[in-house]
């Protein structure tokens, strides 16, 4: 217990500010009210679905729990169950393999179910496309509300994107 | 040249950033030089199909092996009949080849003569007779179907089934896992992968050569340095292009920093699996310092796209060696502490040790290869055995364990952080000077079908790129070969009597690549 102790003190606090929302990744409007995102604050949980990707982006998505982004601290934490979630952190082109399975993952989500599509496949089908096999972007499957394009995006440009989702729409 | 006392005649592959051979044999030949090489002690690389019918109108496919022999490498090519594609069942040798045939069927509709008539990679979402890598095969949609699999029912007093995924309980990739059980003990495993199929190797189909490294190096992202190597030594070999030694190191640069990152990632999910937070938390800020100079030294975290044919696109400087170095020290006094709180902490080696063994004789038996096999006493490290440049010289030092528990493979891990280390150290201190890239010949050698391989030990074990190129100097098929085509089946005797919520735990101890092999 004395090393660990002793571990932990000396690597002291490396958690670093998280970014600002950008009203760029979004692609539709800001469905949720002011009073809603009040209430939610950034007590968000997000259920990761890998639909297809190369598992680039979960590397990335890994990320966001080390000690450096810290996401838990800022409010934000991953769950098991899609039923727990309000977010879908979607990542690869869907593969038709796994169409129906995002589809009842999506099913199971409780309203207003967030989507945010995650690096150049889940924006755009990237460099698979689409095929007999693949179903390419994200919302050619479920609808999105916020893409974040990367290959792979950042920790900071996921952290993004996932604040962006919750962000009240920007005046325009 | 003939190998392992058999009839048949091998020609050298020119070019090779490796030894490799390479022959066509009948069908009786194939199984014979197979069962000759597993007799010998050797393993199946890699196993897959071509359609060849615009070049032979009677044998119009084709079956390749990849062995792995004491020379080098060596491609058996079998040519298949176009009326009826067939072939012997080679899952009697070597056990791994069994999901491969049923890919090669599911891909090329080529079949094993085998009972298993399952398909492997179609979930009934395209249908039985769409063939994608049949040339005259043409692109479509489907409508989704999904099949029922046929699992393999265990039957028995108080046994019931635990289905799991196909999207699972974390970050992790999509998979599903079918447990039988008796209460909590695990009586049978089986898994049915494929869930993210994406058509990568139809999609190589008609790219350049030069375009077809960044689908190479996305097959699968966490060990994207080692495909982009395995393809670009292909494509060098295809071209007569000798990459500058400058550029050979910088790439085994990348691959040991590739090496420690997922080995850093992999410690602190073990100890997290054990319910030690403390340990993902140390070791995921240390693999994030890790990122991040690869992010300022090389351009991109993961290092995708820094290995291109004929050299790397990334350099350098004498900033960028003295901050490695740098690095080097720091993370090796931080692992080693974290190594010993690893050691000495009762809860978290009574968790791993004796948990999800693979024997050294079942590893052998079913050819269990990389960090996985090494953990289970099979001595396969290309990077020892039949190393390219810069490797002959690094010399690397091979880890091995002999328990092949959860303990082992995290042994291995720690002992494999260490060696890199030591070579990246000896890489930065004896940087070649020069250039780090030359243009790929541009002038094809004109015969149709040239072929060439790429074969590269990456993090997790041997990543094999099977390259041709057609007349006009485009990918006419590319086959990318991950390891855990191979180390899949293992795990599922590894849990074998272990109780479920040791699952988790086991399958993180392999970590193996969803994406790399459902392709």
């Amino acid at each position: 217990m004395i090393p660990m102790l002793r571990q932990i003190i000396r690597a002291g606090i490396v958690t670093e500010a998280p970014p600002a929302a950008d009203e760029a990744l979004r692609l539709t409007g800001q469905r949720l009210s002011a009073a809603m995102l009040r209430q939610l604050g950034r007590a968000l949980v997000i259920r990761h679905i890998d639909a297809g990707s190369c598992n680039g982006c979960e590397l990335e998505i890994h990320a966001l729990n080390n000690p450096y982004y810290n996401l838990e601290a800022i409010g934000i934490k991953f769950a098991a169950s899609p039923r727990h979630a309000d977010l879908l952190l979607v990542t690869g082109p869907v593969a038709k393999n796994m169409e129906v399975a995002v589809k009842r993952a999506y099913d199971a989500t409780p309203a207003p179910k967030l989507v945010v599509a995650v690096g150049d496949c889940g924006c755009t089908g990237g460099v698979f496309g689409e095929s007999y096999a693949s179903c390419g972007r994200v919302s050619n499957v479920i609808p999105v509300d916020v893409a974040v394009p990367g290959c792979p995006p950042t920790p900071l440009q996921l952290m993004q994107g996932i604040l962006t989702a919750i962000a009240p729409a920007a005046a325009k | 040249m003939q190998f392992l006392n058999q009839s048949v005649e091998l020609h050298p592959l020119a070019n090779h950033a490796m030894p490799a051979w390479a022959a066509t044999v009948g069908a009786r030949e194939m199984h014979a030089f197979c069962a000759a090489a597993r007799a010998a002690g050797r393993r199946l690389v890699a196993l897959w199909g071509s359609d060849r019918r615009d070049r032979d109108k009677q044998h119009g496919y084709a079956l390749h092996v990849a062995l792995d022999l004491a020379e080098g490498l060596v491609c058996l090519t079998q040519p298949l009949s176009t009326a009826k594609p067939e072939f012997l069942d080679l899952s009697s040798v070597f056990p791994a080849a069994n999901r491969m045939q049923r890919a090669v069927r599911d891909m090329v509709g080529a079949s094993p003569m085998a009972d298993d008539k399952r398909p492997w990679l179609r979930h009934d979402n395209w249908p039985e007779n769409y063939f994608p890598l049949r040339s005259d095969t043409p692109d479509a949609v489907f409508k989704t179907k999904n099949e029922e699999y046929a699992f393999i029912r265990v039957e028995g007093d108080g046994v019931h089934e635990i289905p799991v995924g196909p999207i699972h309980a974390g970050i992790i990739e999509p998979g599903h896992f079918r447990f039988s059980v008796v209460g909590e003990t695990v009586l049978r495993l089986e898994q049915r992968l494929g869930w993210k199929h994406k058509g990568i190797e139809r999609r190589f189909v008609g790219l350049s050569l030069a375009g077809g490294a960044k689908l190479a190096g996305r097959v699968s992202g966490d060990s994207t340095v080692a495909y982009a190597w395995a393809y670009s030594q292909a494509v060098e070999a295809i071209t007569a292009t000798a990459p500058p030694p400058r550029a050979l190191s910088l790439r085994a640069l990348l691959l040991e920093r590739e090496r420690i990152g997922n080995h850093l990632g992999d410690l602190g999910y073990l100890g997290n699996d054990a319910a030690l937070a403390f340990g993902l938390m140390q070791f995921m800020r240390l693999k994030e310092d890790w990122v991040r100079l690869n992010g300022e030294l090389f351009g991109h975290r993961l290092m995708m796209d820094r290995v291109v044919p004929g050299g790397v696109g990334t350099d350098l400087d004498a900033r960028g060696s003295r901050r490695i170095l740098a690095q080097c020290d720091d993370l090796e006094r931080e692992v080693q502490a974290l190594k010993r709180i690893y050691d000495d902490h009762a809860g978290l080696q009574d968790r791993f040790l004796t948990t999800g063994r693979v024997t050294a004789e079942l590893a052998e038996l079913l050819g269990v290869i990389g960090l996985a096999g090494r953990a289970s006493g099979q001595r396969w490290d290309l990077r020892c055995l039949h190393p390219c440049a810069p490797y002959a010289k690094l010399a690397p030092k091979i880890s091995v364990h002999e328990s092949g528990d959860v303990a082992a493979r995290v042994l291995v891990r720690f002992a494999e952080i260490a060696e890199s280390l030591r070579l990246i150290r000896n890489i930065v201190n004896a940087m070649p000077q020069g250039e780090t890239r030359i243009e790929i010949g541009g002038e094809l050698p004109g015969s149709p079908g040239a072929f060439a391989c790429g074969w590269i030990e990456g993090w997790r074990g041997d990543v094999l790129v099977a390259l041709e190129s057609d007349s006009r100097g485009a990918i006419r098929r590319c086959h990318c070969h991950d390891p855990s085509w191979q180390n899949w089946p293992a795990l599922e005797h590894a849990v074998i009597g272990n109780i479920v919520p040791d699952f988790p735990l086991i399958n993180k101890s392999f970590n193996l690549s969803y994406a790399g092999q459902d392709l």
